[in-house]
């Protein structure tokens, strides 16, 4: 077993690891944190359903977003599905036999890298160009353009100029999952895809990336517009009411 | 008029480049130590204010799951760098909500973020330093807390979560806003934010009723502290004596008149306002909320009706339940509380009431939606109501009405400028610059169907616009209150 295989063995278990963690973690967080007054941003819907609807259209549609800007709206949509698309793909790498679904969409996330790095290229643009967004940009902004495009080109490379072993790539994959680990191609391009990837996993729990579990506990969309005591939405012997207000009232 | 330059009216809205720190002067003055000690806040910076800060921040993210998702998930996208009136009106960056969000942010990374803690740098994280406090106190009482920032952001964060939580950490180590923090007290000691007694009230209602006697030749009464009557109505103390809000009060007494049902005022919960929401308190917020349900059940009342207050109607509507609720003495056919356009819209539905349109034919139109009402409460069953029962009741009172471009109304409305604890003189240039995108709305109605009047349904709007449309070359008394129309068009003794 060569000391790259161990390496990048124990790299991947290890960033799994901080990724399922620090996420588990922040996520138990935001569900254990209390939201002790309603404040969706209405009109809201009134029912959990309404509710489902509305982070539904946010999340595929990135509704409030389209509300907001029709440029970053298109680049991050862009981006976002495109790495939805890509990542799906890469699920060839983790499944034998491959699923019936996953080589279907074999085709399409071909294109879906390109429109990853499209979509990230525009938002850097827009971040260099635009003044109040370059006010707002930290160093650590630039970095996470600057990681995620290079993901995505390293992983273009690999298929437009210099081929990797994707057999072997899955073998390896494969011997990670059960215990039973294979030899890593050597190859320069992979090597630096696979790193930033696990860099990518190992910062995200400790980063803005944060938004991708944070969207789904956001109370101005996820609560039920029912604040007040009303025939149909609320008895007038209930409240909402967190835990440590209710001692107040002791 | 001033020492400032009130903006020039476009004829398209402009986003403005960046001018870094032409607000940085901006600050409202601090509370003293008499206004402090009422809401059990320091009298005075405390000694070790930074320690006492990070401690209530990281208390505040334990309290509140909105600070935690917000300060973690912020992408700095820009897609909210162009929505706040008060960057539109001034081009400082740090009235961009997401620029005004990271003065709270880049501390918190600071204190309780691995990131933070480690790379402060490269995230731009920094510690809690006299500058950063001083920036803190300047741009957290920039915002009004509207929440239009809110609508736009792709995940939902809410700008005024956050300064009302920057407002509860300056308060916990003694440094307050005197305009807030002074009328909270007021309400503690007397009932109401302009610290009207009970005689004072009494003698006004009075003079009121006079007033619509002399004025209709229709005795109406505005009836106070009167136990068993049907309604406990709650509003804002400008209504007893403000202009245009006291014409909106003569409008839900002539209301209430119409309609045949018992009602009164209370001496003791004077005031529909609640400011502890602005300095985001929940304890005090509470306390404030308290004395409408100690009214409630003293008067013995069955229904709690709510009058034209923006912010107070979000505490009411969201809030009141949680903080003061349940109001399961009160009769549970109806909502608590509801608001007073819910109560007229439902008795203009029913053919209840006569309504002269003509009444109101010497004014042409227009309405704002006020920020706490359009993006924080709603009115009647559907999501959405609190758009359309206003627009009705005043299409029902007038000849001449039409609404302001698309992009300035509904949940996209601007604040008049002086929401969110910023009504005070001490933040005037503030106030005047913070209205430019109303008043550019506003100017393309004038010119476009020669509006004359524009009716609000908030008493801060109703007297930010008093004060700041002057600057734009509207008349002060172009701004009225929705039950204003009412007033005038109501034809009373009518029904039976």
């Amino acid at each position: 077993m060569s000391f790259l295989t161990i390496t990048y063995a124990l790299l991947f278990y290890a960033a799994t690891a901080l990724l399922v963690v620090g996420l588990a973690r922040k996520i138990t967080q935001y569900a254990k944190t209390p939201a002790p007054l309603k404040i969706p941003t209405t009109p809201a819907p009134v029912t959990r359903t309404g509710v489902v609807m509305r982070m539904f259209r946010e999340l595929v549609f990135f509704e409030s977003l389209f509300k907001s800007n029709k440029w970053i709206w298109i680049f991050g949509w862009m981006f976002h599905y495109g790495m939805f698309l890509v990542l799906a793909r890469h699920l060839r790498y983790f499944t034998d036999p491959v699923w019936t679904w996953v080589d279907l969409i074999q085709p399409f996330g071909m294109y879906a890298a390109f429109a990853m790095a499209a979509g990230l290229l525009g938002l850097w643009v827009r971040r260099l160009v635009v003044d109040r967004v370059r006010y707002i940009t930290a160093l650590s902004d630039h970095l996470m353009l600057a990681l995620l495009f290079a993901i995505a080109g390293t992983g273009l490379m690999m298929d437009y100029v210099t081929h990797t072993d994707i057999v072997a790539v899955k073998a390896f994959f494969l011997g990670l999952m059960y215990f039973d680990w294979q030899p890593i191609p050597t190859d320069p391009v992979l090597l630096t895809h696979l790193g930033l990837v696990a860099t990518l996993m190992i910062i995200f729990p400790i980063s803005k990336l944060l938004h991708a579990p944070g969207v789904f506990f956001s109370p101005t969309r996820n609560q039920v517009d029912n604040p007040r005591a009303e025939p149909g939405l609320r008895p007038h012997t209930s409240r909402h009411i967190a835990p440590w207000a209710a001692e107040l009232d002791k | 008029m001033a020492d400032f330059d009130t903006p020039v009216l476009k004829e398209y809205p402009v986003i403005p480049h960046i001018q870094e720190g032409v607000m940085a002067h901006s600050k409202p003055f601090v509370a003293k130590e008499q206004f402090q000690e009422p809401l059990g806040f320091p009298g005075e910076l405390v000694d070790n204010w930074e320690q006492v800060a990070i401690d209530k921040m990281g208390e505040l993210t334990g309290k509140y799951r909105s600070l935690a998702v917000f300060l973690d998930s912020c992408v700095k996208c820009g897609a909210c760098t162009d929505k706040c009136h008060y960057y539109l009106g001034t081009s400082d960056p740090k009235n961009m909500p997401v620029a005004r969000q990271d003065l709270y942010r880049k501390v918190y990374r600071r204190y309780y973020t691995f990131a933070g803690k480690h790379f402060p740098k490269l995230v731009g994280a920094t510690d809690l330093t006299k500058e950063v406090l001083d920036d803190w106190y300047s741009y957290f009482h920039q915002c009004s807390q509207c929440r239009r920032c809110s609508v736009y952001c792709p995940y939902g964060i809410d700008t005024a979560e956050i300064s009302m939580a920057a407002r509860e950490v300056m308060d916990s180590i003694g440094l307050g806003q005197k305009y807030c923090n002074e009328i909270i007290a007021k309400v503690y000691k007397i009932g109401n934010n302009l610290g009207l007694p009970q005689p004072a009230l009494a003698d006004t209602l009075e003079g009121l009723e006079e007033d619509i006697e002399d004025d209709t030749g229709v005795a109406v009464r505005l009836p106070l502290d009167e136990k068993g009557a049907d309604v406990l109505v709650v509003t804002p103390s400008a209504d007893f004596f403000a202009e245009p809000h006291v014409d909106g009060l003569m409008g839900y007494a002539k209301v209430f008149h119409e309609a045949g049902i018992s009602w009164t005022l209370s001496s003791h919960a004077s005031e529909a306002a609640n400011f502890g929401m602005f300095i985001g308190s929940y304890e005090n917020m509470r306390k404030v909320s308290l004395r409408i349900r100690e009214a409630a059940l003293d008067l013995g009342v069955k229904r709690i009706i709510f009058g034209e207050c923006g912010h107070a109607w979000r505490v009411a509507y969201s809030f009141l339940n949680t903080l003061a609720g349940p109001f399961d003495f009160l009769d549970p056919k109806y909502p608590v509380p509801m608001h007073i356009m819910e109560f007229t819209y439902d008795l203009i539905q029913r053919n209840a009431l006569t309504l002269d349109k003509s009444a109101n034919d010497d004014m042409r139109l227009t309405y704002h939606d006020s920020c706490n009402v359009a993006r924080a409460s709603r009115m009647g069953p559907m999501p959405g109501g609190q758009f359309v029962l206003p627009r009705e009741v005043i299409k029902a009172s007038c000849n001449h009405f039409f609404d302001m471009p698309q992009e300035t109304i509904h949940e996209a409305t601007y604040c008049c400028g002086g929401g969110g604890g910023l009504l005070t003189d001490d933040l005037m240039e503030l106030r005047v610059k913070g209205a430019l995108p109303r008043m550019e709305a506003l100017k393309h109605v004038v010119e476009e169907h020669g509006v004359t009047h524009m009716a609000a349904i908030c008493a801060i709007c109703k007297s930010q616009f008093a004060k700041v449309m002057p600057y734009y070359g509207f008349s002060m008394d172009s701004i009225v209150s929705v039950h204003q129309l009412v007033s005038n068009a109501i034809v009373l003794g009518n029904k039976q």
